[in-house]
């Protein structure tokens, strides 16, 4: 018999990761972690924001490992993560007070504390530069830091937010302060109507294109935002934990990298107007992610008809392991369930017996 | 097996969460537990709400079969079993009766299992209203208020289209006239399995972070009219060409020298025991 049912399943796996090495191995120059890390620094940004683990290292490491596939290293990094302990939560942070590198707002020419137009590609031409395939990084290196030691450090205060002013004013949606616990998401199944704080860990994992895609068709239409940034700031912020034996005191364990949007948005106050804030927070320099998940959020509050302003969907389809894994799935044979999809077909056309 | 992982991959706490909400599910037959479903290193939507069950209810003296389309060989059995043998020192079988624990994707053996053994069901979409009502925040109210109207007029309007009811897997049934319950995408064929089984079925969807159970000597009964008798896929006038049985469900394949079509057992262990009484 010519057709064997599908077996030999262990040996066909076998050969296949060997043809992954095939893959892996495409050249004699190798690639370092050290490198990934600070030269792919955005794709390392992205795959710890959307894999919700802090760890540049590990982001680099898993990058190699999947030929750089953004999908497959979150997915590395989130099957790590789930086997660790968690062994505290932070304290609250402060972003007011972050370390920053990089703040704009869109809403005011003038803001306290001054816009940093920091690192940004927002104004570079997008031309191939061709001499990067030339360029001695040794040398790009060493000129850079005899720039830095040639410089006198100044100091970056602590910048209040563009929104202190407008929330004094009046003009600004206040909220109430909120201790209550938040409801952690990789511990706990969703539950709809969703805490915001389930709300903002959810779209601070999710997958870029997706809340950039879903920002975007409210933006264009199916929605309501016309968001103005209000900030937007990128800094390193500082992490602290509860200390074991006084619960009055904490203790520094490092900083992280930020990216943080206000956006502001006209909105009915009854017979009046008022100003609404949408929020994001994201790991790393990912200013898109992070400008989407304000506007998302914002929407989310508004509510609606349109995609962008439903929460269930807007927060059970942006996983980028959900997305991916149960796309991927459809590979899987599905004999046993086409054969019966073949049957239901064949008895409505009364051809069962062909 | 790596040392590196706790037993059974997931650590304990995990493990025990776990049971809590299969112990919840067994209670409450054919209602769906939340549960914080974990990252595993398989795809989710791979069998992940299958595998957290095996990982939590597997012990050291356990005999784990894994099949999916009623194959120990197919490629995703086979990397599930791999996965569970790197961080469980556990003895695997392909024999449906030596067996404590199997695992199974789109089917249930064809052997009857025995009241000291668990049938795991990965399931893809647990909510056997997702058809009929896309909110879950919905379909959770519906479940709550016993409405099962939407689903019945589903099955009516397939009736009157089409003149049979046309839904081919994930067939709805009534769990002890209370829920409506998705038995996951088995084929109907193996729906009457569930009824009165001896032994404990547990469904786990990873994705959607469900658990739910039919426990045995449960009522599961496929929906259907006083008038339309529920119906099963058919394999009239078709036997397996390996050993000769009419009566299981049959993969239909293509013989690659002649085209002529032929079927053979979906289960491969039934299969290969049938062929063995007959020598």
């Amino acid at each position: 018999m010519a057709y064997v049912a599908v077996s030999g399943g262990r040996e066909a796996i076998e050969e296949s990761i060997r043809l992954l090495d095939y893959h892996k191995s495409g050249t004699d120059k190798d690639i370092e972690i050290e490198a990934i890390e600070n030269k792919l620094s955005l794709l390392v940004d992205r795959v710890m924001s959307e894999a919700g683990l802090y760890a540049k290292t590990y982001a680099a490491l898993a990058l190699k490992q999947c030929e750089g596939c953004v999908e497959e290293a979150v997915f590395l990094l989130r099957a790590y993560r789930s086997t660790l302990t968690r062994n505290y939560y932070t304290n609250e942070v402060d972003t007011e007070g972050m370390r920053i590198v990089r703040r704009v707002s869109a809403a005011f020419k003038d803001i306290v504390g001054g816009q940093i137009l920091g690192a940004t590609y927002d104004y570079t031409h997008r031309l191939i530069d061709f001499r990067i395939g030339e360029e001695i990084f040794e040398d790009a290196r060493k000129n850079m830091q005899a720039l830095l030691a040639a410089q006198t450090p100044e100091p970056v205060a602590p910048c209040p937010r563009v929104s202190d002013g407008l929330r004094k004013e009046g003009l600004l949606d206040v909220c109430a302060k909120n201790d209550q616990k938040p409801l952690d998401v990789t511990m706990n199944a969703p539950v709809f109507p969703a805490e915001r704080s389930a709300r903002l860990q959810t779209l601070a994992r999710a997958d870029t294109g997706f809340v950039s895609g879903l920002a975007y068709s409210s933006l264009r239409g199916f929605g309501q935002a016309h968001p103005t940034v209000g900030e937007l700031r990128c800094g390193y912020a500082e992490l602290c934990v509860p200390y074991l034996f006084d619960e009055n005191e904490s203790v520094y364990i490092g900083e992280i990298l930020l990216t943080e949007v206000e956006c502001f948005n006209a909105a009915d106050d009854t017979d009046r107007l008022k100003l609404t804030a949408g929020y994001g927070a994201v790991f790393g320099r990912n200013e898109n992610k992070a400008i989407a998940m304000a506007v998302l959020d914002r929407e989310l509050d508004a509510g609606g008809r349109y995609p962008a302003q439903n929460e269930e969907f807007v927060l059970t389809h942006g996983d980028s392991l959900e997305m991916n894994g149960f796309i991927s799935h459809l590979k899987l044979p599905h004999y046993v369930t086409f054969q019966s999809k073949l049957d239901a077909v064949r008895k409505t056309r009364g051809t069962e017996h062909e | 097996m790596n040392k590196n992982y706790n037993f059974a991959f997931l650590d304990e706490g995990s493990k025990r969460e776990i049971r809590r909400a299969s112990l919840k599910a067994v209670a409450i037959p054919g209602y769906q537990v939340p549960f914080g479903s974990r990252e595993l290193p398989i795809g989710r939507g791979w069998g992940t709400g299958g595998i957290q069950l095996t990982l939590s209810l597997i012990g050291p003296d356990d005999v784990l079969k894994v099949i999916d389309q009623g194959s120990d060989e197919s490629v995703n059995a086979v990397n599930i079993k791999k996965f569970v043998g790197l961080c469980a020192d556990v003895k695997t079988t392909t024999d449906t009766r030596e067996a404590t624990l199997i695992q199974t994707r789109h089917r249930i053996p064809e052997i009857p299992m025995t009241n000291d053994q668990i049938l795991v069901l990965q399931i893809p979409i647990p909510e056997p209203l997702r058809v009929v009502e896309a909110s879950e925040e919905a379909t959770k109210r519906m479940h709550a208020e016993k409405d099962y109207a939407p689903i019945w007029l589903e099955l009516y309007e397939s009736l009157v289209k089409y003149k049979r009811i046309a839904i081919a897997t994930e067939y709805p049934c009534m769990v002890e006239e209370r829920h409506v319950m998705n038995p996951g995408p088995i084929p109907k064929f193996d729906n009457p399995k569930l009824h009165d089984a001896e032994c404990l079925c547990l469904f786990g969807a990873g994705r959607e972070k469900k658990i739910y159970a039919v426990p045995p000597h449960t009522k599961v009964v496929s929906l259907a009219f006083d008038d339309v008798p529920f119906e099963r896929e058919s394999f009239a006038g078709k036997r397996c060409r390996l050993c000769g049985s009419a009566h299981t469900y049959l993969d239909e394949t293509f013989d690659a020298l002649t085209g002529e079509k032929v079927y053979q057992c979906s289960d491969t262990s039934y299969c290969k025991e049938a062929r063995g009484q007959c020598v």
